[in-house]
């Protein structure tokens, strides 16, 4: 079985992210930037599959500049057979990649793609159900467990009040969360061994997808600050500021 | 100019969540349609009737639905889809996992944790872990959007409306299998006045037992940080943060929780905010409104004693 693995460069998990002084956009100058945590967990469920004997290849494509090369390769060294640029400068929303991944879905013929729950820089959560829907296959969102038969695929999902499984017809669309998996550290000799696997770029405009722009951001701001609150020095002191200052008790 | 909102149930009840995605529907303005979408979830339809503000409350009820699942949920509203400019689920397991679905079925963009209505096209959201504010203006016909319940306060039971059948019925692409839900008999997280969380410093599951005591002392829930999550002393749901719960209570108690970034994106709207740590250069401490530095084992007890 091949798989997809849709991947996302992100400003990192740990940078305090930075606002233009006009409000225009996040700044993105001198910022640390990552693969999307989520990402990687769905990469190593992937390499995992592989290692176990069902996955057959295992393909990572990230859309974005020519740097998100850089966080292919981190995919290719984690265990990746082979990778897909697709190449482009637009600013693109959930819907745009998913309609660009749907274009490589058929170029490949992959009967999984296990994606990242969400992205952590747009926060959106949608990537992953948004191409489920253009491909008219099943998701497993949020996925904790996977199991894969030859037709079947088992999904522990979590959900507000728990867990709950489902069986999915393939192909289908998973998407991970935190707890799929511990992603593993590349190695030295596989990050090395990383750069001579099969790279490919794909100009966006050669896929003929509509990735005009559906949403356009008028502002960011920071949100509000909490004013500094205060030390106290024993329980004591704690209760009475909640019964008489907070009044919350 | 009407909005549909989807209704958020367990077959049996409707969760407040639906009341708060209401009221986030009035401050668009226009008609509100609730859609309950289930089997033998009556009992749902009739509560959401008496949500003020709506104007119809559409049902799907048959056995194909019985499990909530998003390809054929996201067909069926899809189907109805075309009397409405906007839209709405909340920003729960189920509203994310069916309403981009619907979006990429429409050709539409979606707007993902709404907090704030600006005008009827015209949203603010959170990005980065809740530490940008993103105020973004849809340009589609259609407004998609998931509105993150902590946001808006519920709707009064006080309206009456009307019933609509709706007669559609499709067949799921997927299979349930089993749900296993954590049992509590405390209130839920995401609606709790009061929330107390504990983090890594607890050591253990059995330690989390003084935490739960304090939450069943103050008629709240137990939460915690994602630390406390993976190193298994509670059950995921339980997290707190960017990629758990987004929770907004009267009063948020973080008992050794150093407060990272993406914990605080899920408590930092909370009114008021109770640290205690043994560490005083948590970060905890920077958005705390009462911080104790002190060991938990010892202030807990002391605290529960003293209420």
């Amino acid at each position: 079985m091949k798989i997809l693995v849709p991947i996302k460069r992100v400003v990192d998990h740990n940078v305090k992210v930075r606002i233009k002084s006009d409000g225009s956009g996040v700044d993105f100058n001198n910022v640390k930037m990552s693969i999307n945590p989520f990402d990687e967990i769905a990469i190593e469920e992937a390499v995992r599959l592989k290692e176990a004997g069902i996955a057959t290849e295992v393909i990572a494509v990230s859309c974005g500049a020519k740097a998100c090369q850089e966080t292919l390769r981190t995919a290719l060294a984690v265990g990746a057979d082979r990778a897909i640029q697709v190449n482009t400068d637009a600013d693109l929303e959930p819907l745009g990649v998913a309609k660009i991944l749907k274009q490589i879905v058929k170029r490949e013929a992959p009967q999984l793609v296990i994606c990242g729950k969400q992205a952590i820089d747009d926060d959106c959560n949608q990537t992953g159900q948004m191409l489920s829907a253009l491909l008219g296959w099943s998701q497993g969102t949020f996925a904790s467990e996977l199991k894969v038969d030859a037709n079947e695929l088992s999904v522990t999902r979590e959900i507000d009040g728990g867990l709950e499984t489902l069986m999915l017809a393939l192909p289908a669309v998973v998407s991970c969360d935190l707890r799929l998996n511990q992603p593993r550290y590349a190695s030295l000799p596989n990050i090395m061994k990383a750069k001579r696997k099969p790279l490919e770029v794909i100009e966006l405009n050669e896929l003929n997808v509509d990735v005009k722009q559906r949403v356009t951001a008028i502002n960011y701001t920071f949100p509000a600050t909490r004013s500094a609150g205060v030390m106290v020095e024993d329980v004591a002191e704690l209760v009475s500021k909640l019964r008489e200052e907070a009044r919350v008790l | 100019m009407a909005i549909l909102i989807l209704a958020e149930h367990d077959n049996a009840s409707l969760k407040l969540d639906t009341a708060k995605v209401v009221a986030c529907g009035q401050a668009i303005g226009g008609d509100i349609d609730v859609l309950v979408v289930g089997h033998n979830c009556d009992g749902v339809a009739s509560e959401a009737q008496q949500l003020t503000g709506v104007r119809n409350v559409l049902l799907a009820d048959s056995a194909s639905y019985a499990n909530h699942l998003a390809e054929n949920i996201s067909e069926l509203v899809l189907g109805v889809a075309s009397d409405y400019e906007h839209v709405l689920a909340p920003a729960s397991s189920f509203g994310k996992d069916v309403l981009p679905r619907v979006a990429a079925l429409l050709d539409v963009s979606q707007l993902s944790e709404v907090v704030e209505v600006v005008s009827s096209d015209t949203f603010v959201r959170p990005i980065y872990a809740g530490s940008v504010l993103a105020t973004v203006q849809s340009l589609d016909d259609k407004k998609v959007m998931t509105v993150r319940s902590s946001a808006f306060d519920a709707v009064a039971t006080d309206g009456n409306a009307e019933r609509v059948p709706l007669a559609q019925d499709m067949a799921a692409q997927s299979e349930f299998v089993e749900q296993s839900l954590t049992e509590s008999e405390r209130p839920e997280l995401g609606s709790a006045s009061v929330v107390v969380s504990g983090g890594r410093a607890l050591g253990n599951s059995e330690n989390f037992g003084i935490l739960e005591q304090l939450a069943d002392k103050l008629g709240g829930a137990v939460g915690a940080s994602r630390a406390a999550v993976d190193a298994g002393f509670v059950p995921n749901d339980l997290q707190v943060g960017q990629t758990g719960k987004i929770v907004a209570p009267d009063l948020y108690i973080a008992v050794g929780i150093s407060g990272a970034i993406q914990h605080l994106a899920g408590m930092k709207d909370s009114k008021v905010i109770v640290a205690i740590n043994k560490d005083p250069e948590a970060p905890i401490f920077q958005i705390a409104d009462y911080g104790l530095e002190a060991d938990l084992f010892e202030a807990v007890p002391e605290l529960l004693a003293k209420l």
